[in-house]
């Protein structure tokens, strides 16, 4: 591409140069087409594996289409039966109620950890290496880890301190099972928010904490009345990028619990996913397009939000 | 896939050296000596958090390197005697390890590749016609990919790459970069828009084309932004679950984190043979990112001196 480009670009270089004619228009069109060249590939790649799939799902949303084969329009039937159907409300319930814990946990642990981290500490580069390491694993892979640890180490443990409760493994309790799902998505997602508040932190002027301990502030006050307001568009952006990150949560729930004990901690991408198997297909679809409804309401509302809070 | 912690790994990573030059113009300052201690206490306290990061790693580690006898007893904390490797050549056996490692490299090598020149080329295109409406759609365009989950696209996509013989690695790779284009194309052009246009024209000036003063003074003047899109479409792609075992239909070319599954099914007691598997399928990431965390922070660094 790049040969091909250059030859007629460098032919009209000297008519370019010379003093008599002018060169902004002239080189315009040939210009553009190199442009052109260099963005149509990823267009079209894109058009065909991305929006390709999206148009044609909410086509299939209105048929009774098994993935396969010869379909009917159903007009909305689909969408119907999915706002009576107690499988989907409940795995919507579930994955909307686990993203709202998830969140506040996750921004809690994260906001403690950027400040610890953004003070006067000593092995300041490793303890931050070492919180950053969870966001490079696989989430499956550590929920696996994890499900050994819940299903055997814990209840162990927990025999051994004679602790009631934990003794059963939390991930055979249907109304249990959704902490552990909760925990080790925290788990992996507290290192992104953590670097999103370090750097919101970076932003907090020094003399104002400076100035605010001289009028003799509490750690306590000047985390409430300097920090937190200061950093508010940060603690949004974290809000909301983990509220929609934690709804497509998938991975760790395949290898904490499968979507068990029973149908207790399905998510909506599980539900989804199932399409294939039970011949739902155009039923999902419909689930599908509903669930890009929502996430897509929540990044407007980001775009929204953040917008106001000029440049973050 | 998620919009603004792009900006993250380059604040995070700047904000390092910023701070210690903070420091050390502070530490000329007479006034500032008590501030200048260092807290304890917090270091304690962050030590102690780093523990629950660290703990699933250590029972990794220590539950690899057992017995078969003494893993099955199930105590994670006890540290393995005697020492063994056999959970691992087991590992290596039962998952075929070099294949399964050979697909995930060639999946992800080819979307760190191709994620890189796209989007590059992309946000060039698009950073130097912004005044031209084509263009500002094409990138807002490109950005609505942000928005769409991939379970929602999922089940078309398993559909389509089925019709045109791309079950397999290579739509993986080509269905990773195109979810990665979103982000990386706002990383580029946030930052092309910060690069003088004067070098180009320089470059111009001497008679090189668009396309040659892109490759030649362009491109190599994004290689910090190109080190960050490089490391989030590496973690992105080499972790992922969720895509290849949806799409890949020949379990022989399934990729490193989705074969991990047969312990689940098939193997689900030989704990020391697992856990050996899960850590030879996590190293890499982890050796990855302490070896480009250097590279991101020194290239940000250089950046920021010139």
């Amino acid at each position: 591409m790049t040969t091909a480009t250059t030859s007629p670009r460098t032919a009209d270089a000297p008519t370019g140069v010379s003093p008599r004619s002018r060169p902004a228009p002239r080189r315009r069109p040939r210009a553009d087409r190199v442009y052109l060249w260099f963005l149509l590939p990823t267009l079209v790649l894109f058009t065909l594996s991305i929006t390709m799939p999206a148009v044609m799902g909410i086509f299939y949303s209105f048929t009774d289409s098994v993935g396969f084969g010869e379909f009917n329009f159903v007009g909305l039937n689909n969408y119907l039966v999915m706002f009576s159907d107690p499988a989907i409300l409940s795995s919507y319930g579930f994955t909307i109620g686990v993203a709202l814990c998830t969140v506040i946990l996750v921004n809690v642990v994260a906001l403690t950890l950027a400040i610890g981290l953004t003070s006067k500490i000593r092995a300041k580069t490793a303890l931050r290496t070492i919180f950053v390491m969870p966001m490079v694993v696989s989430g499956i892979i550590i929920a696996f880890v994890f499900q050994f640890i819940f299903a055997n180490t814990v209840p162990a443990a927990a025999q051994a301190l004679q602790l009631g409760v934990l003794e059963e493994s939390i991930l055979a309790d249907p109304d249990l099972a959704w902490i552990s799902i909760v925990l080790v998505t925290a788990w992996q997602a507290v290192p992104q928010a953590m670097l999103i508040y370090i750097a919101g932190l970076m932003t907090v002027p020094r003399d104002v904490y400076e100035a605010s301990a001289i009028d003799g502030a509490s750690a306590w006050k000047q985390l409430r009345s300097i920090t937190l307001p200061l950093i508010s568009g940060f603690v949004l952006i974290n809000v909301i990028i983990g509220f929609k990150d934690f709804l497509g949560t998938y991975e760790i729930i395949v290898g904490l619990t499968d979507g068990g004990p029973g149908t207790s901690t399905r998510s909506v991408a599980m539900t989804i996913f199932s399409g294939f198997d039970n011949g739902d297909y155009a039923y999902q679809m419909a689930n599908s397009t509903i669930f890009f409804l929502i996430t897509l309401t929540i990044a407007l509302i980001q775009l929204r939000l953040t917008r106001g809070n000029a440049r973050i | 896939m998620t919009l603004p912690t792009t900006t993250i790994p380059g604040g995070a990573a700047s904000t390092t050296p910023r701070r210690s030059s903070e420091d050390s113009r502070r530490a000329a300052l007479p006034t500032s000596r008590r501030s200048d201690r260092h807290r304890w206490g917090t270091t304690v306290l962050l030590m102690l958090g780093a523990l629950t990061v660290i703990l699933p790693f250590y029972v990794t580690i220590s539950m690899a390197f057992k017995t078969g006898e003494q893993a099955v007893e199930g105590e994670a904390f006890a540290l393995p005697a005697p020492f063994s490797v056999e959970g691992f050549s087991t590992a290596w056996a039962l998952t075929d390890f070099p294949r399964a490692f050979t697909i995930s490299i060639l999946i992800t090598l080819a979307t760190v590749i191709g994620t890189i020149l796209l989007s590059a080329m992309a946000s060039y295109a698009i950073s130097r016609n912004w005044e031209k409406k084509a263009y500002r759609w094409a990138f807002y365009y490109l950005l609505a990919a942000m928005f769409l989950p991939f379970p929602v696209l999922a089940l078309s996509q398993v559909k389509l790459t089925g019709m045109v013989e791309l079950a397999n690695p290579l739509g993986v790779a080509l269905l990773h970069i195109m979810f990665q284009i979103s982000f990386s194309t706002l990383l580029f052009t946030a930052f092309l828009r910060s690069l003088p246009a004067e070098l180009e024209e320089s470059a111009r000036m001497d008679g090189a084309s668009t396309a040659g003063a892109f490759w030649r003074i362009v491109f190599p003047l994004m290689a910090p932004m190109s080190a960050t899109v490089g490391i989030f479409a590496f973690l992105k792609s080499w972790n992922d679950f969720m895509m290849p075992s949806l799409i890949i239909a020949d379990p022989t070319l399934q990729t490193l984190p989705v074969i991990q599954e047969i312990f689940q099914t098939q193997f689900s007691n030989n704990y020391h043979v697992s856990f050996a598997s899960y850590l030879m399928a996590m190293a890499p990431a982890i050796i990855a990112y302490v070896i480009s965390q250097r590279w991101v922070l020194s290239g940000l660094t250089q950046g920021a001196v010139k």
